[in-house]
């Protein structure tokens, strides 16, 4: 075997002969590495034993962490450091501060998350030339499959493949990574 | 490949498949702009060069080349303000809400309606910094300790929340409509023929690949994003409507104000959003994706907004009857007989009784009817703002400092500039992005296939 990592690639033609082939392929005992679709299938990341993201508890902690600054910020300014007498209302009236305390949890929160989204998912415009696309169509209308040849010891190369064309590959290569 | 269900008409017309959107959607972005494309740019940067011209003067001279004066200090500028403010809620009602709510249509159209949110967005925001007269002090409005002491900026004043608002409303935005282009990027990326369009769409992508892992998060993200910017739309136009309720003037102190910002926002944001998709589906061969379909939702949305605001100006002239005071009688019973009448009267013709023409069928999915009555109900909510800023502004308490107002060159230059930036911005992006969100059409093709029954 050459060296890098080596891929059996599967492309399928429809998202319902993917959706059927991945339990059965699990079933095989196959370890797949990942499947890239041109559009969000639904319950594909369930199918491939995917835990959900928690990236929405990361937006609830941005958001607690906003809403935190934003009173601390205007209960500081306004109550303490410098108290103003605007229009004979308290020095810390909590209605009038509710406008800007939503404003900035929201803020905090949605930056926040899609930052860490970025952050988790590798996202970045730098460096993309590196990035591993197994098959170009998988933007376009080809369901790809990537499987792992070394992580799959007890399976060898034809077995691999004869499981993937039974399950309704259309086509299978090979792709080795560096 | 695209089954047809028999209860409900298709979402895309025209048979296609996955690959045919792909095709379809990258089009005009990898084809050298149409002879159309390039009047309409050239138009935009035209009104442009001529509103820069004059938002020079202004800056030179100071704002007082604008026809306000010390009664009607507040005109034109803020009502552009609101009104391209407005234009914008229409992107996020359509992005998030209608996601929130399952609305599958609005897959063909999230898209070019989030753009035209931005944009508008960015029109609204020159308004108040212009108005400023001295935009390079513009940071004053944050939170920052001031040169001789620490005097802070005022968190009671609605002027305030709306800078909180309006930059939170604008970032948001923008992140959401980016995230939501990454994978589309991903798909001009690798389908580039030229070495420059795959760098440029490569780093435009992320390094984007499309795995089950990265959508899973994504369509996590995009969750909460919807749930967060839902509120938020709401919150803006209602802090917006808050600049003008919170303040002791006829006819702008009432409680109305923030739902009947709300709907009116919604209302001009959908028409605007017709305007833009009624040109941009014939110039780039679109109309398998937008369809009479999509075009007869909006105008039921049109429809319901429309009735909203018709009965918040008939409230408010109710309210100012009933409550017996005199100064809120005067300055109603002013807007619709005092010298701003013919505005007052645009504005009912144009929000109130023009829109009920799209209980009938027939001129719901009529593309020149909705063509013709969008455009009407932009104006008509141009004056809407106008009439509220102007008529209440002109009768002060004190007759001696009434006052009338003409605007000048300068406020129709101004007001033109803002049209330039939105249409080259706008143009910009139909040419270079793609207009239509092809994962999300991609994946409602089979929605209505006999698959999805099982």
């Amino acid at each position: 075997m050459s060296k890098g990592k080596n891929f059996l690639v599967g492309v399928f033609d429809e998202e319902e002969i993917l959706m059927e082939a991945i339990p059965k392929i699990r079933k095989e005992g196959v370890k797949i590495h990942e499947v890239y679709t041109p559009y969000p299938v639904h319950g594909l990341d369930e199918a491939l034993g995917y835990s959900p993201s928690n990236l929405p508890v990361g937006a609830f902690i941005f958001g607690l962490t906003g809403t935190i600054c934003a009173l601390t910020m205007m209960i500081g300014m306004l109550g303490l450091d410098w108290p103003m007498d605007i229009g004979g209302k308290p020095y810390i009236p909590l209605p009038a501060f509710i406008p800007i305390t939503f404003e900035v949890t929201v803020l905090f929160s949605a930056h926040g998350m899609a930052l860490s989204f970025l952050i988790v998912a590798g996202l970045k415009p730098w460096g993309t030339d590196k990035v591993v696309i197994f098959d170009k169509r998988s933007t376009d209308n080809k369901f790809v499959m990537a499987i792992n040849v070394d992580k799959n010891h007890n399976l060898d190369n034809t077995k691999l493949t004869s499981i993937l064309k039974s399950n309704g590959a259309a086509e299978i290569s090979t792709k080795t990574i560096a | 490949m695209q089954v047809t269900s028999s209860v409900r008409p298709p979402l895309v017309t025209g048979g296609k498949t996955i690959a045919d959107v792909t095709a379809d959607v990258c089009r005009p972005v990898e084809t050298l702009p149409s002879k159309s494309w390039l009047v309409g740019f050239t138009v935009a940067l035209i009104v442009f060069s001529f509103g820069f011209y004059c938002v020079c003067t202004l800056l030179w001279e100071g704002i007082g080349v604008w026809g306000l004066n010390k009664t009607v200090n507040w005109a034109w500028d803020i009502t552009n303000f609101v009104w391209w403010i407005g234009i914008g809620h229409a992107g996020t009602l359509i992005s998030a809400i209608l996601m929130l709510f399952r609305q599958k249509w609005r897959t063909s159209i999230n898209r070019a309606a989030e753009a035209m949110t931005i944009f508008a967005v960015m029109a609204a925001a020159l308004f108040p910094v212009l108005h400023m007269g001295r935009p390079w002090v513009g940071y004053w409005n944050f939170p920052l300790p001031n040169a001789f002491g620490s005097l802070w900026s005022n968190f009671n004043s609605p002027l305030l929340w709306d800078v909180f608002a309006i930059s939170t409303y604008f970032s948001v935005s923008l992140v959401f409509w980016y995230l939501g282009l990454i994978p589309d990027f991903a798909t001009i990326r690798d389908r580039a023929t030229t070495k420059i369009r795959q760098k440029i769409y490569g780093a435009l992508s992320f390094g984007w690949d499309g795995s089950a892992k990265t959508w899973s998060r994504y369509e996590a993200v995009c969750l909460v994003l919807a749930g967060l910017s839902t509120p938020l739309v709401l919150s803006v136009h209602t802090i917006v409507s808050m600049d003008f309720a919170t303040s002791v003037i006829p006819g702008w102190h009432t409680t109305i104000f923030p739902p009947y910002f709300v709907a009116g926002a919604i209302f001009s944001g959908f028409a605007m959003v017709l305007t833009l998709m009624l040109i941009t589906r014939v110039l780039f061969k679109l109309e398998d994706y937008i369809t009479i379909e999509h075009i007869e939702s909006m105008n039921k949305i049109i429809v319901l907004t429309g009735s909203i605001v018709g009965i918040a100006y008939l409230t408010e002239f109710f309210i100012a009857w009933y409550s017996g005071v005199p100064y809120e009688k005067y300055a109603f019973i002013n807007r619709a007989f005092g010298p701003f009448f013919w505005a007052y009267w645009s504005m009912m013709t144009c929000n109130v009784i023009s829109p009920q023409l799209f209980w009938i069928r027939g001129i719901r999915r009529s593309i020149l009817w909705t063509f013709i009555l969008s455009i009407i109900v932009n104006i008509g909510m141009w004056f809407e703002r106008f009439v509220i800023i102007v008529t209440s502004l002109h009768r002060d308490y004190i007759p001696s400092s009434w006052s009338d107002f003409n605007p000048t060159l300068y406020d129709a230059g101004v007001y033109l500039f803002s049209f330039g930036l939105f249409f080259t911005l706008f143009l910009l992006f139909a040419k270079y992005f793609p207009v239509i969100n092809m994962a999300e059409v991609k994946s409602i093709l089979k929605s209505s296939s006999k698959n999805d029954h099982k």
